[in-house]
This record gives structure tokens, sequence and C-alpha cells, in this order.
């Protein structure tokens, strides 16, 4: 019943790691830039304020895939952008996927955080500012800690999306978990539904962890009023 | 409103060059017109007590002080310099100025003792010990020296806005504003936390204190400052002022706070 799963023929197991790489990689990258778009969205600074909206409404409403071949596709055989100089066609593609993964995701990561940011009364920022400190020190010291705490949950929804989202860097020939899949649906034709059924079974193994992990993280550090 | 003068004391006029003064000072919330060229000038050590109806604008004076809130117009200048509009100017300014809010405002994810360090620390720029031992001698001062290494959320109201005055104090301000620092506190709080002020008040810290405790107004105030429809109509001493009020606003406002 299992013959399908030719370990020998298909690595499945390196797949996946590059599906657990893509989502390690570009959900750091975004969780970065998503707190930096956050933090623009609450700046005093209209221009700054302006360019988050901008880039979160443009990014969060653009499809991934696009984004994705645009990485590909435009920056790189366009514009020729190499990433850090890597020569060869898997590891361009590699680091392009994380790229349009994380700039992608970063849009939902800021908006998570800001609504965090909005949990936080307005007296905590008030009494900071009363003590002295400048607009940086109370958003890095008092604001983003406490909004951080308050969206553990929401950021788990965002990672399990990424993780499932990497399958898209297929599109770019990135040989993640689904680019192998493709390959065996066609040369495993008889036991489509296994093949389905064995990748459906790896990345919940994956994601439900990460779930039920960060649900218990973030009812342990919940800020207590 | 036309029944309304502004009646001011001499006796209570400051002799030495004032620490906070505020000039003509107009504030509008949309349509309302919440502060009428207020003029308002605070002598060093001297503890003014705003008092008036609800919506008289008296938190929002208090605010506008360490500018939290804007102004539209006039001026407002702290120990001779004027309040700077924005940035690094207006952070090193409010450093001077200690504040303590209704709501206690405690940073809710900090130690009571990292309430207190946090801005020695990042403003003043203070080592870790030297900045936790004046924290403990402060928190020692206020009362709650046991409770240093809880969190907010685990101390009672009372507790937890002594611990604020220690975190204003622990800047070493040059001013203190308190507005409505009873406000939110049991009436079996209160006191513990007036008992603090008063102290600080007899330490001759200069203190604005916007609230509804008569009895402190009475006991520790050297000025009363009553404040109606966004205009100070009086200014007197307490003696003066809960004896003998002069306007017929305060009448009014002190016939109906003291009837019972």
């Amino acid at each position: 019943m299992f013959d399908f799963l030719d370990l020998e023929r298909y690595d499945l197991v390196g797949a996946f790691w590059v599906t657990v790489q893509l989502t390690v990689f570009s959900g750091i990258g975004a969780l970065v830039w998503g707190t930096v778009l956050a933090s623009m969205r609450v700046s005093p600074v209209p221009v700054m304020r302006a360019f988050g909206a901008a880039y979160v409404n443009v990014v969060r409403n653009t499809p991934l895939t696009l984004i994705i071949v645009f990485c590909s596709l435009g920056l790189h055989q366009t514009l020729g952008v190499a990433l850090m100089g890597g020569r060869d066609f898997d590891t361009i593609n590699f680091r392009l996927a994380i790229l349009g993964l994380a700039a992608y995701t970063a849009s939902f990561v800021c908006e998570a955080i800001r609504s965090g940011i909005n949990t936080v009364p307005v007296g905590q920022a008030e009494a900071a500012r009363a003590l002295g400190l400048s607009f940086t020190q109370v958003l890095r010291l008092i604001v983003l800690p406490q909004a951080f705490r308050s969206v553990v949950a929401p950021l788990a929804n965002v990672l399990i999306a990424l993780t499932k989202n990497t399958t898209v860097a297929a599109a770019i020939g990135v040989g993640e978990a689904a680019l192998l899949m493709k390959d065996m649906i066609e040369n495993e034709s008889d036991a489509v539904l296994l093949v389905f059924g064995t990748f459906a079974l790896v990345f919940i193994l994956l994601t439900l962890p990460t779930g039920l992990l960060l649900g218990r993280v973030g009812k342990r550090v919940a800020v207590k009023r | 409103m036309s029944a309304v003068s502004v009646t001011k004391d001499e006796d209570t006029a400051p002799a030495a060059e004032p620490l906070v003064v505020l000039d003509n000072v107009n504030k509008h919330f949309g349509a309302l017109h919440v502060l009428q060229d207020i003029d308002l000038s605070i002598a060093p050590g001297e503890v003014v007590v705003v008092i008036g109806p609800s919506g008289s604008g008296k938190s929002t004076l208090c605010r506008t002080i360490n500018r939290l809130e804007t102004i539209d117009s006039g001026s407002i200048s702290i120990d001779g310099r004027p309040l700077p509009a924005e940035g690094r100017e207006l952070a090193r300014l409010r450093v001077d100025v200690g504040m303590v809010f209704q709501s206690f405002n405690l940073f809710a994810h900090k130690t009571v003792l990292e309430n207190v360090t946090l801005g020695q620390l990042k403003v003043r720029r203070k080592g870790k010990a030297e900045a936790e031992e004046r924290a403990r001698a402060l928190l020692d001062r206020v009362g709650v020296a046991n409770q240093a290494d809880k969190y907010p959320a685990q101390l009672s109201g009372g507790q937890q806005q002594r611990v604020a005055i220690a975190r204003a104090l622990a800047m070493e301000p040059k001013v203190m504003l308190f507005d409505e620092p009873t406000s939110a506190l049991d009436p079996e709080m209160i006191n513990e936390v007036l008992e603090v002020m008063q102290q600080l008040a007899r330490d001759g810290m200069t203190m604005v204190v916007v609230t509804h405790e008569m009895g402190f107004a009475r006991s520790a105030a050297n000025r009363v400052v009553f404040m109606a429809d966004g205009r100070i109509v009086e200014e007197a001493t307490p003696e003066q002022f809960f004896s003998n009020p002069r306007s017929d606003r305060a009448k009014d406002f002190l016939s109906k706070i003291l009837a019972h």
C-alpha cells in the first residue's frame, strides 16, 4: 500500500526540511519587518504612517503567487537582483522566495501587532512620556512588550498560514514539499489520494504543535491588569 | 457667565521667581473651549490645589503643564524655559515634571521596582545599583518597600498609587502634578495616599494637585484655585476660600459639596 512512498526516489525529508527553512527564515524576516511597519503605523510622523498604511494595504491585498513570481521574474531576471551573490538557480530562488514570503507575511504581522498596541491602555504610554522617555523608548520599552504579549495567539495564526503559504514557492521552482508532491502525483498516479494524505499529514504535524505551543505561551506571558 | 469674575488674593503672590508660569493659555476640544485665558504662576515650594466641578477643565489644565495635552494659544514655561512643542527637548523638560495619574498607570509588565528604576536607567542614565538603591529608598518612604518584587496588578489601588508617586519622585522632579490621584481609590485607601502627599508638601515639593479632597485642600494647600467652565474663577488661601468664597460660582459649588 505504501509502495508509492519510495524514500530513495523521493526525498520527502529533504523537501520538508526546505519547507521548514522557508518558514523559519521568512518568519523571522516577517516578524522584524512587521514590527517596523507597525511602529511606522503608530508613529507621530505622517509620512511614516502613510508609508506603513500604503505598504500593508497594497501587499496584503496582492496574491502571494504574484509576489513570489515577481520576486523571481521581476526582481531577479529583469532587475538583476541576486541576494547576497547567490550563484546557482536553487540558492537564488530559495532566497527570493524567503524575501517574497517575508514581505507578504509582514503585512499580516504588522496588523496583528497593531491590534496588540491598541490593547495597551493609553495611560501606559502617557506615564512613560511623562517620565521623559522618547517616542522610540516608549514604544520599545513599554508599548511593544505589552502588545506582543497580547498577540501571541494571532501571531501563531500568521505563522501557521505562513507554513502553508511556503508551498507557493514551488511556483518559482524551490524544491520544497509542494514541488515534490507535484512530482509524486505525476509518477504515482495510482496512489494520488495517499500522496495527498501524506503531505497533508506532515503539514499538520508541523503546524499543530506550533499552534498548541504558542497558545500556551500566550496564556503564560499575558499581562495582568 | 457674566457674574463670574476673577478674584485674586494679594497675600499669596509668590515672592520668588515662579517655577511654572501659564500665560493666557487657551485650548479647545472641538467646539468646547476647555481652557479660557488661563494665567497661573506657581512659586517654588508652593502647593496649589485646583478644585472645581466636573468638566471645568482642571484635569486638562494639569495635563497641559507637561504637554500631555497641547494648547491652542498662550505659553507655558517651566523654570524660566518655555515648553517645547515636540521631540527630545520636550522629553528632557518632562523629566523635571513628575506626574501622578488618576488611574495609576504603572507599567503592567514590569515589577514595582522596575517601574521605579526605569526612568532613572533610561532617561537619567544612572547605574543599576544606584537606581535600585534610590528606588528602594523611595518605596520605603511611601511605605511599600516590601512589595518591590510584585507586579502592579498584585497590589491594592492605594499601594499602586503610592508606587506611582515613588516612580515620579525617582526622577527628582522640580514640580509634581497630581491629576485626581485619589478619585479611583476605595475610601479606605484614600488616606494612605493623601498622607504621602501631605509629607511631600511638608518637605517643600512644588505641587499642583487636582482633587476633590477638600480636607487635603484645607490642610496642605498654600493656595486654592477654583475653576469653572474653563476659567479660573477664584484664587485664594484655603482658609479664605472655604470660609469666605467671593464668587457666586464658588459659593454654589461649596454649598453643594459641604452640605452633608
